[in-house]
């Protein structure tokens, strides 16, 4: 690791103080950074610990819920108002990593982890245009199983791993930042970039700003909900293909969806086509089949993910049925 | 600046690149807690920070600044074994033993979570309290590998133990 200096922020105004100086990273749980850091893919001179800012999960004057950006991701997919109302933000908190990295990470570190592949890791073996930009990347012709289909540049192919993120983009969830020049709210769906020409930002997040917290808003509908997650083996993968999804019918009829992947683009996929071509028609495993071809449409498999669009479809289809028939929340 | 490790208090490496780990293994001399892959993928470096696990070779030690840490060092008693050290040996919960403290302190840190309704992947009902079946035991457990794959016993000392402990 190259040296660096290390200091606690004891709230948001400090951290934002500390970490307005050039080659500052904040620190959550350390989960994604330190790592980084220890491969020295990332080599900040200065650490601002964050973890002692807000972690309070509290309802707001709305009905949703707001939750403080230092929160762990247990304490958040065990809080009793989450797994009720929002089952699939539980489930795919849960479906994520490990439990000791699940009660060490928190959601800020969770939103900015980076977008990445094993590639992006190998800084002696690899060429990366995240890493170094303009390098190069070895993994459209290498090995790219778990890559991108959608939105991905000739750039980068990498995918987003969190699987939290997904089901916040669902949800609508709003993230709540802090910045030199004031704080601003960000629709979560807007927060992570397409990797386009400069894959090397994951996120539209200025340097030195802070995330204070992320909101939920209320939606009725997401009390039937849930996320699948398909992986190479049974825990502790990440996603080779992952559904969030929420439903509400009328009589037979799809009266209002939402529709999230994961493990198909460099940021946690909203499916928009998927979700209008469901909307007001039937609640059939043809219908569920079709939206999804219609979000895959423009996929752009690489050479070891053409598996991908199918495995969508087929995951979609199998966890919209399950809340069809009420055998998921 | 101090840390509290096995009830002790002991200093903070003064260069905070130093992750809990290599603390506790080269400036402690708890060599206990084990160095398997050093980027989180294994569990081997896993201890429980004030009863929770979380793994020591992504944590900088100067981050745990004050929290109380309980490494493998610190589970027996003075008459004897932790309940779950001597149920590892009783199940074959263990071959070479490399993943052992992790384990046995991650399952620690797995039944307190079990214990206040912490759902797991698997659970089918977000809301209901946890019974510890063998695959709610094992997905739980699915951050400690083991190489030797003596899954099976630890499965069985973990459900011994821990499982038995709620069913009375
Ligand atoms: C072996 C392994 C397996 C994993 N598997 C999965 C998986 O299956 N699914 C999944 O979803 N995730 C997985 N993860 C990733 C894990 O979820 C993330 O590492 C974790 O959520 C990051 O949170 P953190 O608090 O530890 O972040 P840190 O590592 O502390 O920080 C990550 C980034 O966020 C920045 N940051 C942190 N907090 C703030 C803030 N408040 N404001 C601004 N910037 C901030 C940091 O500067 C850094 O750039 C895995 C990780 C490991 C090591
Ligand atoms: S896909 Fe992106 S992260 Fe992976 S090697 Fe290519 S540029 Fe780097
Ligand atoms: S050594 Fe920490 S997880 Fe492997
Ligand atoms: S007993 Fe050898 S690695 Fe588990």
């Amino acid at each position: 690791m190259t040296p660096f200096s290390y200091a606690r922020a004891g709230n948001a105004a400090e951290a934002l103080r500390l970490g307005a100086a050039g080659a500052t990273a904040y620190l959550g749980g350390g989960t994604n950074l330190v790592d980084l850091m220890r491969e020295t893919v990332a080599r900040p001179a200065a650490l601002v610990d964050v973890t002692g800012l807000s972690a309070v999960i509290e309802e707001t004057d709305g009905g949703g819920l707001r939750i403080g950006a230092a929160a762990r991701n247990t304490a958040l997919a065990e809080h009793r108002a989450v797994r009720e109302r929002y089952p699939m933000l539980s489930r795919a908190i849960l479906a994520g990593a490990s439990a000791q990295i699940r009660n060490m990470a928190t959601v800020g570190g969770n939103l900015l982890q980076r977008t990445r592949c094993t590639y992006f890791y190998d800084t002696e073996g690899s060429r990366c245009n995240k890493r170094s930009p303009g390098e190069g990347c070895d993994a459209r012709d290498g090995f790219n199983r778990i890559h991108a289909v959608l939105g991905a540049s000739e750039a980068c192919v990498a995918t987003h791993p969190s699987d939290m993120c997904v089901a916040l983009v669902a949800l609508d969830a709003q993230v709540h930042v802090a910045g030199a020049g004031g704080e601003r709210t960000v629709p979560i769906a807007d927060f992570h970039r397409l990797p386009g020409d400069s894959p090397d930002r994951d996120t539209i997040l200025a340097p030195g700003e802070l995330i204070t917290a992320i909101e939920l808003p209320t939606l009725p509908l997401a009390a039937r909900s849930t996320y699948r997650k398909v992986r190479d083996r049974a825990s502790y993968a990440f996603a080779l293909i992952s559904v969030a999804a929420a439903i509400e019918l009328d009589g037979n009829r799809v009266a209002d969806v939402r529709v999230a992947f994961g493990g198909v683009a460099h940021k946690p996929w909203r499916a928009l086509k998927a979700e209008a071509a469901l909307r007001g028609g039937p609640a059939t495993p043809e219908a569920f089949h079709a939206a999804a071809a219609l979000e895959f449409a423009e996929a752009a498999p690489l050479r070891h993910n053409a598996f991908k669009p199918a495995l969508a479809g087929r995951t979609l289809a199998a966890v919209l049925g399950e809340l069809v028939k009420g055998e998921a929340a | 600046m101090s840390l509290i490790v096995n009830g002790e208090a002991v200093a903070l490496p003064s260069d905070p690149r130093v992750s809990l780990l290599d603390h506790l293994r080269e400036a402690l001399h708890l060599t206990g807690t084990k160095k398997g892959c050093n980027q989180g993928a294994c569990g081997a470096c896993t201890v429980l920070v004030d009863g929770e696990r979380i793994l020591s070779c992504l944590a900088l030690a100067v981050q745990y600044e004050s929290r109380s840490v309980t490494t493998i060092e610190g589970l027996a008693g003075e008459d004897g074994l932790h309940p779950l050290q001597q149920a590892f040996i009783e199940h074959d919960g263990f071959q070479c033993g490399y993943c052992t403290p992790g384990q046995i302190c991650s399952a620690i840190g797995m039944a307190a979570e079990a214990g206040r309704g912490v759902p797991s992947h698997v659970s089918v009902d977000l809301g209901a309290p946890v019974a510890l079946t063998r695959e709610e035991v094992q997905e739980r457990m699915s951050g400690n590998l083991c190489r030797c794959g003596a899954h099976n016993g630890i499965v069985d000392a973990i459900r011994a133990t821990v499982a038995a402990e709620w069913a009375a």
